[in-house]
């Protein structure tokens, strides 16, 4: 009994750790432009389908690995530029439908350029899986779970102790005044979009060793990731890795203990219940208007 | 010309396409992708309300349309309803359920009601994916024909006539909203929520009721559309079907009602025509959306109407 929960933790805390990777992209581009940014699963998406093919051409794995986040970058950043930027003024109705535009016209030509099959890596350090106290734990989950918290702390230290950093969050708090201190709030936004990208990408070739890649993987991974970032409170980093923890575990407890079957509905219930008790998230701390 | 006249042109002009069209049908595939094509209209119109009136989006209208479509093929197939009571089973259901997450969500600022939505719809596909016994799981189920009023419904003219009778109804009803004093109240709130409540204005009351009563219009084309195509399967109820009647009411633009129905037979019926593309059907959305909001954030319908010097139909 102890060995299955544990089991269950393992698994939770390694597709949270997933999910707070890709809550983070969500996060951060909120608090950059306040879009909602629903392409950000096909990032994800690109740094799995990206590595693989890489892969596939011949180059070595983490060589493939950084070509697929660089394209996952430059996606990121020609999405900011050719389709958010041009729509500034279409309101955040019609933001929130490019993005959701961009992300089908991404996951389009994914499935033409690419194929539609499934594929997989090979895992970081062997599939061999690791005994911990009657429970298993594959090494990737090791491996996504060091990448994770190395992330956390990379992004704090730039964020709080380097220029470009608090930069960026200067002009997330009040555009107009960042720019006045000679900040360019339309760099910061693209230089967002492309860390999003980035994160995107490495949660894609991340997991694609424990649960494989295909042209749709974007669609549930992007929307999990959303609705942790939604738990955490959307524009909090630290939220958004606490909100993908929560998802990630809630999840997997209900799938070893309830039904496997509505796994995946987990994270849909719990946007809907933090939303009706708790809309500014449980980590938010910005006031909710209420009209 | 001023709104009230353009609008009754453009009923007028509704009529007369729904009515002449099948003159020019030479065929049952006709009948086939305009019966599919007005009843996306019949959704398009209620969403609009939502969308261009209420500035607040569904991203899970396609949950209420399989709740319809559902709650017809189940009580009278398995359950041998008649299909009227069946049908307002589906409009309770659908209703009841919007009114239950609109009414706190509602009461926030923002794009919240988009992300319970999202949330919502995901959730409802899944049920209807998960639940066999009850919907037939991903294969689907068969749905009977449609009997209303001890009449049954049959044959391609007179499933044609059905639709078309109803989405006129249904843009008659549209256009009075808009026209009434709830639909001045909602434009008020549109554009200013804080003045329009200053004025006495409920605005949350308002955006809930038109909410819930698009919701129970996707229920009602829902239904009609499970009688119609005799099988009935979840993928009608699925995250990418709510996307695309957005897509349908943004890209023929927003608070017109007339857009809405324009745009959902440009996206219904062109795939059928363009089976070659199947493959770039996605890539050929995706631009759509992105360019449509680039350089016509206002929609076809509005932005022809503001060329051709006529006021928003």
């Amino acid at each position: 009994m102890a060995g299955d929960l544990l089991q269950f933790l393992f698994a939770g805390i390694t597709v949270g750790a997933i999910y707070a990777l890709i809550a983070l992209g969500f996060s951060l581009v909120y608090s950059a432009s306040h879009v909602i940014n629903f392409a950000q699963g096909e990032f994800v998406m690109l740094g799995g389908m990206g590595t693989v093919f890489a892969a596939a051409a011949g180059l070595p794995l983490p060589i493939a690995a950084l070509a697929a986040l660089v394209l996952a970058v430059l996606a990121a950043m020609g999405l900011e530029r050719l389709a958010i930027h041009p729509a500034r003024d279409a309101g955040l109705t019609g933001l929130v439908i490019v993005t959701i535009g961009a992300s089908i016209l991404i996951r389009g030509l994914a499935g033409i350029v690419f194929d539609r099959n499934f594929h997989t890596l090979p895992a970081l350090s062997g599939d061999a899986p690791l005994l911990v106290a009657g429970a298993t734990l594959h090494p990737q989950a090791l491996w996504i779970l060091a990448a994770t918290l190395l992330v956390a702390l990379a992004l704090w230290l730039f964020f709080a102790r380097s220029l470009t950093g608090k930069a960026m969050l200067a002009a997330a708090v009040d555009p107009l005044a960042a720019e006045l201190a000679g900040i360019d709030p339309r760099r910061v936004v693209l230089w967002t979009f492309a860390l999003a990208g980035g994160l995107g990408a490495l949660a894609g070739f991340l997991v694609t060793p424990l649960a494989q890649t295909h042209f749709q993987i974007g669609v549930l991974l992007g929307l999990k990731g959303f609705a942790a970032a939604i738990v955490g409170g959307l524009g909090s980093a630290p939220g958004a890795m606490a909100g993908g923890l929560v998802i990630g575990l809630v999840e997997q407890l209900t799938a070893g203990y309830l039904s496997s079957a509505y796994k995946d509905a987990v994270a849909f219930v719990v946007i809907v219940l933090v939303l009706l008790l708790r809309p500014s998230g449980l980590f938010g701390t910005r006031a909710i208007e209420r009209v | 010309m001023d709104g009230a006249r353009s609008r009754l042109l453009g009923l007028a002009i509704l009529a007369l396409v729904l009515a002449g069209l099948p003159l020019t049908f030479t065929n049952s595939f006709w009948y086939d992708v305009a019966i599919h094509s007005g009843i996306s209209a019949i959704v398009c119109v209620g969403l609009n309300l939502l969308i261009g009136y209420a500035g607040q989006i569904s991203l899970g209208h396609a949950a209420f349309f399989g709740i319809g479509a559902y709650a017809s093929a189940i009580l009278t197939g398995s359950w041998r309803w008649p299909a009227e009571l069946a049908l307002l089973a589906g409009l309770a259901l659908s209703g009841g359920l919007a009114l239950l997450v609109a009414r706190p969500i509602l009461a926030l600022r923002g794009h919240y009601l988009a992300m319970a939505t999202l949330g919502l719809g995901i959730i409802v596909s899944i049920l209807l994916n998960q639940e066999i016994r009850l919907t037939g799981g991903p294969d689907g189920m068969p749905v009977p024909g449609l009997v209303l009023f001890g009449f049954p419904v049959r044959g391609p003219l007179v499933w044609y006539a059905l639709v078309a009778v109803s989405l006129f109804i249904v843009t008659l009803l549209a256009l009075h909203l808009v026209d009434s004093p709830i639909g001045r109240a909602l434009r008020a709130v549109h554009g200013s929520e804080l003045a329009a409540r200053a004025c006495g204005v409920d605005s949350t009351r308002l955006k809930v009721l038109v909410f819930v009563l698009s919701a129970m219009i996707a229920s009602y084309a829902g239904s009609l559309f499970a009688h119609f195509s005799g099988w009935l399967t979840p993928a009608e109820a699925e995250f990418m079907r709510s996307i695309e009647f957005v897509t349908m009411v943004v890209l023929g633009g927003m608070a017109s009602t007339f857009g809405a129905i324009v745009g959902a037979v440009v996206l219904t019926a062109l795939p059928q025509f363009l089976t070659v593309f199947h493959d770039y059907e996605h890539v050929v959305l995706g631009l759509a959306l992105v360019l449509g909001m680039i350089f016509l954030p206002r929609g076809v319908v509005p932005e022809l109407a503001r060329r051709l010097g006529w006021r928003a139909l």
